[in-house]
């Protein structure tokens, strides 16, 4: 399965990476550091499963949202945000992604919300 | 800026510290900065505000503490860059999470990260700024808030212009 990890943070995609691809792990992993990257990395990797920060450089991660689920509907995404209002959240689900993860996130909290995720 | 104001980023900070799995932080008694007081360290990161409220956060804390962190949450690559981007992050974290309790009217920016010898923080003139010390395993560290209440018919207009750009 693959997964496309997208954060402006280095050390929060590192972190995502650890702990989704360590030991035999069913994933195959990129990474990007905006929205604009993304978008060129998901079009040559097609992913099942986002994980995306919102507030990045170049292209926010709302933005973002909208602009995969054009190109593939049923891209699974997972919103990994410290923007903690409701309205955030509501408006990331409203936008078509699946899942909702507050920073700062344990490795635990990322596993379960991916389960939750790969259910349907 | 209000007292509740500030009790949200001093519990931020310390449920940022708890809930990533690190020893509790304790956080001191916030006092209102002078010029001549010394609150940053080697890596430093600043959140920009707009909305209903203007000015910016700060978080800045040393070398060894970054190190500190890093290792406990399993990061093995202690560069400089990485250094700073964990001081980003967790200044982006405690003013994300302050939505929580300030609305989705206080609007943040992405960090920008400042370390070496020759950083160059600087502070808003026009506004306090209140420096909430933060001791853990035994590393000082601090979050500085500088944020003052927008007019109600300013805020609303850059909540506009910024939604059109999106």
């Amino acid at each position: 399965m693959r997964v496309l990890i997208v954060d402006d943070s280095n050390i929060i995609r590192r972190s995502i990476q650890r702990t989704i691809g360590s030991g035999e792990s069913p994933y195959e992993i990129r990474t990007a550091s905006n929205g604009k990257d993304a978008l060129r990395v998901f079009d040559e990797f097609l992913p099942e499963i986002v994980t995306m920060d919102i507030t990045m450089p170049e292209m926010d991660g709302i933005s973002c949202v909208d602009a995969i689920l054009s190109r593939r509907p049923e891209t699974r995404i997972l919103v990994i945000s410290a923007l903690a209002d409701k309205a955030t959240a509501v408006e990331a689900v409203r936008r078509g992604a699946q899942g909702f993860l507050l920073k700062p996130f344990t490795p635990e909290s990322l596993s379960l919300e991916l389960t939750e995720l790969l259910k349907d | 800026m209000t007292d509740s104001d500030l009790k949200v980023f001093v519990a931020g900070t310390s449920k940022f510290f708890r809930e990533m799995g690190l020893s509790d932080a304790e956080v001191s008694t916030p006092f209102v900065r002078e010029d001549s007081d010394r609150v940053t360290y080697e890596f430093s990161a600043v959140i920009g505000v707009s909305g209903t409220q203007r000015g910016c956060v700060y978080f800045s804390a040393p070398r060894m503490m970054v190190e500190e962190i890093m290792r406990t949450v399993g990061e093995p690559d202690f560069a400089d860059e990485n250094c700073a981007d964990l001081v980003g992050e967790i200044a982006n974290t405690v003013s994300g999470n302050a939505r929580e309790f300030l609305g989705s009217g206080f609007m943040i920016s992405v960090p920008v990260v400042f370390y070496g010898p020759s950083q160059d923080v600087r502070f808003p003139p026009d506004m306090p700024c209140f420096v909430i010390p933060i001791i853990w395993n035994g590393h000082r560290s601090s979050l500085i808030i500088c944020l003052k209440d927008q007019p109600k018919a300013k805020a609303g207009v850059e909540r506009k212009l910024e939604v059109a750009e999106v």
